[in-house]
């Protein structure tokens, strides 16, 4: 992109702007060439609204991330620095504030975005922009050949590979299957994994309930799920929704009746409704702090985080910024700077394990082949801590047989 | 689809419309007699529910909770209504309606620093856990004692304004204040009283809410904006319009979501369109009021 300077015509304002942005760089002549050498990632988040909780967890573990190479020296010299700016969970501000990032703050790459909406906002700014985008939303639309690029990585799990791990531990053949789906992208993308799941399995379709998003209220679409009896009941939803809608379903009895699963069972809000509500409830995820026993390089993560964070735990929407973050800063590693195609060459190459074991990034589509966790939250009497909220059911090695084909997908193969 | 699945969907909209009613009902109170928009109810709210949470557990019951955090939160408004409200009595509407407005982003945040963003447990009442079987279905044992303690308290509400001397004076001040003040009633109590009366109806509004939704600094929005569609579908200051409207909406989110569970929010906004359109001064309200 051009600098404003550099068009032909120039209004009056941006001369203005450029006159003064002029004066400001002649009085800090050294803060001007400090930035200049500073590896600058930005990190768009929605630290406001009902996925708050997640995005505070990602912004530490990104921090966290960013600490660590720069205790050893950076890349190259070179200091790295996070920008973290709100999304307010809105895809225009994150569209926005993207752009801002890109050309005000002149930052190098993104990380960032958890709703599937937002990233595919940013995924729009950064594709047009050349700036590479590692996202750690669970949705794989940009993945697809339509908003895919050569700069869009995707570091998070993705529907299909949550869904088909939770209903090959919970789904058995000639099951009846229920489902209460946010009705927003994420919503309908765990829909369609599930019921390809389902299909597979053999595992029979009852009904589905659209819910609008960030509703406080779920009581209304309690009765009908029960009247069509099903053996499990899939509740598609993130961040707080997840947490009221399994609250009052099992307000409502819900549970004496059938077997309640997530796609991605969450940590804050196991937390934030205590155990005897999510009792029992199944769920996918990238991360769970307990495979420390199971993972040397899980212990190590756990380590740093407990060591920069006054002894809490990591938790998994955390460990997306941080391995988000942490897979691009060693691509830049290798890369020996920022240049974007050397980077982006350099993810697509790279081998890495951060949290769990080890990771890389499908050559198509830029997808993260990764473990599946499934985990089933622990009833209060079977903790052994006030940390200990889930018993891990499986532990599915990553491999291109988890996710779609790269054809499916749409790209050519 | 058959009857007993349409009685229980009835249900949980009355369940829904219980909570509504309270909310809207401290928020239409304050306006009817003050004519002040208060923009912090819903922060109130939320508030209250934390009063609740925090006195439950300092206490060890739930109940405790119940009872004390609506009236030290309408001491609380009370404190707010003689330190800040007062002042603009006699202004414009909109000069209290950006104070509370102030007001709600500061508590709001003052409750993020204090308790965090996340989400707190608010755990149902042991002898309410559950479910009741109504012969047709199962109803959870503590919505149905929403509703009832709602009713009650609107009964009581009810009797003390037209049965008692002070509502009789409450009821007269939101009339003609000058005419009182000239009879030797100082208005200046009964508007302390009022506004915390509102506020602790909100804080009650939010200890019931707190065991069926999370507790957390952001639950007093969605609830502002549901109150004030309540409020304006049964008509600005009307009680009685409080609660038609309240259990209406209520009823309403219920109904559709059952036949198309995608608009359940939207059908509140489209009921207060039609409305407007219809009476604009809402079902109960007086037209041409003027503050």
């Amino acid at each position: 992109m051009p600098k404003s300077g550099s068009t032909a015509k120039i209004s009056r304002r941006t001369a203005l702007a450029g006159l003064s942005a002029g004066a400001a760089l002649l009085a800090m002549p050294r803060l001007g060439r400090a930035a200049d050498e500073t590896i600058r990632i930005g990190f768009p988040t929605p630290l406001t609204g009902p996925f708050a909780a997640e995005a505070r967890d990602q912004v530490k573990c990104a921090e966290l991330a960013v600490k660590l190479v720069n205790d050893k020296g950076g890349i190259g010299g070179r200091k790295v620095e996070l920008l973290v700016r709100d999304d307010k969970l809105n895809a225009g501000e994150a569209a926005t504030r993207t752009l801002e990032l890109i050309e005000k703050d002149k930052v190098h790459a993104v990380v960032g975005a958890l709703s599937s909406a937002v990233q595919l906002a940013v995924n729009e700014v950064t594709r047009a922009r050349g700036v590479i985008y590692v996202s750690i939303s669970q949705s794989d639309t940009i993945n697809e050949a339509k908003d895919f690029s050569k700069y869009t990585f995707h570091e998070a799990l993705n529907p299909h590979m949550t869904t088909s791990a939770v209903a090959r531990q919970t789904l058995k053949k000639g099951m009846k299957v229920a489902h209460l789906v946010a009705d927003y992208a994420y919503g309908h993308e765990m829909l369609r994994g599930f019921k390809r799941a389902q299909a597979t399995i053999g595992a029979d379709n009852v009904g589905e309930i659209l819910h609008p998003f960030g509703a406080a209220d779920y009581s209304t679409f309690m009765p009908r799920l029960m009247s069509m009896r099903p053996d499990v009941l899939c509740i598609s939803n993130f961040g707080r929704d997840q947490a009221n809608a399994i609250k009052q379903a099992v307000d409502f009895g819900v549970k004496q009746q059938m077997k309640i699963v997530v796609p991605v069972i969450l940590h804050n809000q196991r937390l934030a409704v205590g155990p005897d509500v999510f009792e029992g409830v199944v769920g996918g995820a990238n991360y769970y702090w307990g495979l420390e026993t199971q993972s040397k390089t899980a212990a190590d993560f756990n380590a740093a985080f407990k060591a920069a964070n006054a002894g809490a735990i990591p938790t998994d929407y955390g460990a997306y910024g941080y391995s988000g973050v942490g897979s691009l800063l060693a691509a830049m590693q290798t890369a020996g700077g920022t240049d974007t195609d050397k980077v982006v060459d350099a993810l697509e190459k790279l081998q890495y394990d951060l949290t769990k074991g080890p990771q890389h990034y499908r050559k198509c589509d830029h997808q993260s082949v990764q473990s599946v966790l499934v985990l089933e939250s622990k009833k209060k009497s079977a903790m052994a801590n006030d940390n200990d909220l889930f018993a891990i059911l499986a532990n599915d090695a990553g491999s291109d047989d988890m996710l779609r084909s790269c054809s499916e997908l749409g790209h050519a193969t | 689809m058959d009857l007993s699945l349409i009685i229980m969907q009835l249900l949980s909209g009355i369940a829904l419309g219980a909570v509504l009613v309270i909310t809207a009902l401290g928020l239409t109170i304050v306006f009817g007699m003050l004519g002040v928009v208060n923009f912090a109810h819903g922060a109130l709210f939320m508030i209250g529910a934390y009063a609740g949470l925090y006195l439950a557990s300092l206490t060890g019951s739930f109940w405790w909770g119940l009872l004390l955090a609506p009236i030290l939160m309408g001491a609380f408004g009370m404190l707010i209504e003689f330190v800040l409200i007062r002042r603009l009595y006699g202004r414009s509407i909109d000069d209290p309606l950006l104070l509370t407005f102030g007001l709600s982003y500061i508590l709001v945040e003052g409750v993020r620093i204090v308790f965090g963003s996340d989400g707190i447990p608010f755990p149902t009442p042991p002898q309410l856990i559950g479910v009741l079987d109504l012969g047709i279905g199962f109803f959870p044992r503590y919505r149905l004692f929403v509703i009832a303690l709602v009713a009650v308290v609107l009964l009581l509400l009810w009797l003390a304004l037209e049965k008692t001397r002070i509502g009789l004076i409450v009821r007269a001040g939101a009339r003609d204040p000058m005419i009182m003040q000239v009879l030797g009633v100082d208005i200046g109590r009964v508007w302390l009283a009022i506004f915390g009366l509102g506020v602790g109806l909100a804080a009650l509004g939010g200890v019931l809410a707190g065991p069926m939704r999370s507790v957390n600094p952001e639950m007093g929005s969605l609830v502002l904006a549901e109150a004030f569609v309540v409020t304006v579908i049964g008509g600005l200051g009307s009680i009685v319009g409080a609660v038609v409207a309240g259990l209406m909406v209520g009823i309403s989110i219920s109904l559709v979501a059952l036949f198309a569970p995608e608009m359940a929010t939207i059908v509140m906004f489209a009921l207060m369109a039609v409305v407007l359109l219809i009476r604009p001064q809402g079902l109960f309200g007086v037209r041409g009021r003027t503050t």
